[in-house]
């Protein structure tokens, strides 16, 4: 059998890590997002791909429904600090705030601080090579135990 | 710690509507974790109840769309409705793009709607393994009726069939001329035969030539069954033939329940499922990387050098399998 047979990790880092990618906002730009989804396609990712408009309530539904293990958000409208908080608190609110939170897009370095203190885990800036993204969320997807 | 040993399990969670338990307990279904298996042998006497509905047909012909607005429907009549949707994986990477619920984002707050998506994992016949356990969770969680949106299929993948209840079998109109609705395959598995796409020029005559052929089959008697699966033609942007599916699903349901069919249908999904199972784990046995199977190896040898045909091979596994 392809898996361990104990209760623990080795089963679950096995699976294929399950990424939201979403594009919040009212800017019609998605090849960022799409550009994204490819890559951790191409990494062996399953990538549930939402599109343009994402409001904080579907990006938090989203995440809630297909059990994804990261939320992936590509942002080039700049209004990256008024967007992120109302998003962190829908993933609160349906309990979602332990997935891996990445964005990536237009965000310049002096705005980083301020969104890792929202709780965003990584921010992905403009020239960022996809392979960093990739390997960063290889190490950091987080891994979970529940009882049946 | 996210649970403490005083919390209740997963399935607990599940059967008391919380989604975020079902949404996990999806995930370790599967995943083949433990986890799953153990909380679906405790969901499993909760279900049954649930209507499966099975859609498939080619890529791009609007499933997705379908299954919005038969949603529409169903919530009007306060069902509650859970769509499993099933994309393909790649065969290079393993992994995937699930793109369906970008049709269905509509009722991403409505509690009385769960969407998830799932990767093929190269299961092949428009399906993904675990699909009907995941079906089984959803049903033991009151949804109902729960759909199966496959992935994109071509002439031959009639999987779905021996999975769902009711399949709907969706046809688009302007993709080939008459002769694709003689040949043989996935046309003749369908419950109700859906033309999408009805504002187009060419629909109401894929629509006739589909309602003519269902005739000749009839009078040739090929169909015994005694359900004469409808052609139900639809319109997405003109909000047009939807009631008449929903009709037609509803008909469907009832006329399963009357005529007995139900029982013959679920012996055979559950017949299916154990089936394949078997043979799954049976291929995984022998192909697995730490199988170490040396016979296996020597087998394989000796077909590849021409020594031994593939038949006597495996008639060769099969009597080892069956001396242990």
């Amino acid at each position: 059998m392809d898996r361990d047979s104990g209760t623990g990790e080795l089963a679950e880092r096995k699976r294929p890590i399950r990424v939201l990618v979403a594009k919040p906002g009212l800017d019609g730009h998605d090849r960022g997002a799409k550009v994204m989804a490819r890559a951790f396609r191409d990494a062996g990712f399953e990538v549930i791909y939402t599109g343009l408009f994402q409001t904080p309530e579907m990006i938090a539904n989203a995440a809630l429904q297909e059990d994804v293990d990261v939320v992936g958000l590509s942002i080039l409208s700049g209004a990256h600090m008024s967007l992120f908080p109302p998003i962190m608190d829908a993933l609160r609110e349906v309990g979602r705030d332990d997935a891996l939170v990445v964005a990536g897009g237009t965000i310049p370095a002096e705005d980083i601080p301020a969104l890792e203190a929202l709780g965003v885990s990584k921010v992905f800036g403009p020239g960022t090579p996809l392979q960093d993204a990739v390997s960063y969320i290889r190490d950091n997807a987080p891994v979970r135990t529940d009882t049946p | 710690m996210r649970n403490s040993p005083a919390r209740p399990g997963l399935s607990e969670r599940v059967l008391s509507g919380d989604r975020r338990a079902l949404a996990r307990v999806l995930t370790y279904i599967e995943n083949d974790d433990p986890i799953g298996e153990a909380a679906l042998e405790r969901l499993f006497p909760h279900t049954g109840h649930a209507h499966l509905i099975g859609i498939t047909g080619p890529p791009g012909g609007g499933k997705s769309t379908l299954v919005n607005e038969l949603i529409r429907a169903w919530r009007e009549q306060d069902a509650k409705v859970a769509v499993i949707a099933i994309d393909p994986s790649s065969p290079l990477t393993g992994g995937a793009t699930l793109g369906d619920r970008i049709r269905m984002q509509e009722w991403h707050a409505d509690p009385g709607v769960f969407i998830r998506s799932m990767a093929s994992r190269r299961f092949g016949g428009g399906l993904a393994r675990n699909v009907l356990a995941l079906a089984h969770a959803f049903d033991a969680a009151g949804f109902d009726p729960v759909v199966i949106e496959t992935v994109g299929t071509g002439q031959d993948e009639i999987a779905i069939a021996s999975l769902a209840m009711t399949t709907l079998l969706v046809q688009v109109p302007g993709t080939g001329d008459g002769v694709q609705t003689l040949k043989a395959g996935s046309l003749e598995v369908g419950d109700i035969l859906v033309v999408t796409k009805g504002d187009r020029p060419e629909a109401g005559e894929l629509t006739r030539d589909l309602r003519n052929l269902r005739h000749v089959g009839m009078a040739a008697g090929v169909d015994q069954s005694g359900w004469q699966a409808p052609v139900v033609k639809t319109s997405a942007v003109r909000q047009e033939g939807i009631g008449q599916l929903i009709d037609a699903i509803g008909k469907h349901r009832a006329w399963l329940d009357e005529s007995g069919e139900l029982d013959m249908r679920n012996r055979q999904i559950i017949t299916t499922d154990i089936t394949t199972r078997v043979q799954d784990a049976l291929a995984r046995q022998l192909q697995g990387p730490d199988s170490g199977d040396a016979t296996l190896r020597a087998l394989v040898d000796a077909v590849a050098a021409r020594r031994l045909t593939p038949h006597r091979a495996a008639a060769d596994v099969l009597a080892r399998l069956n001396r242990r």
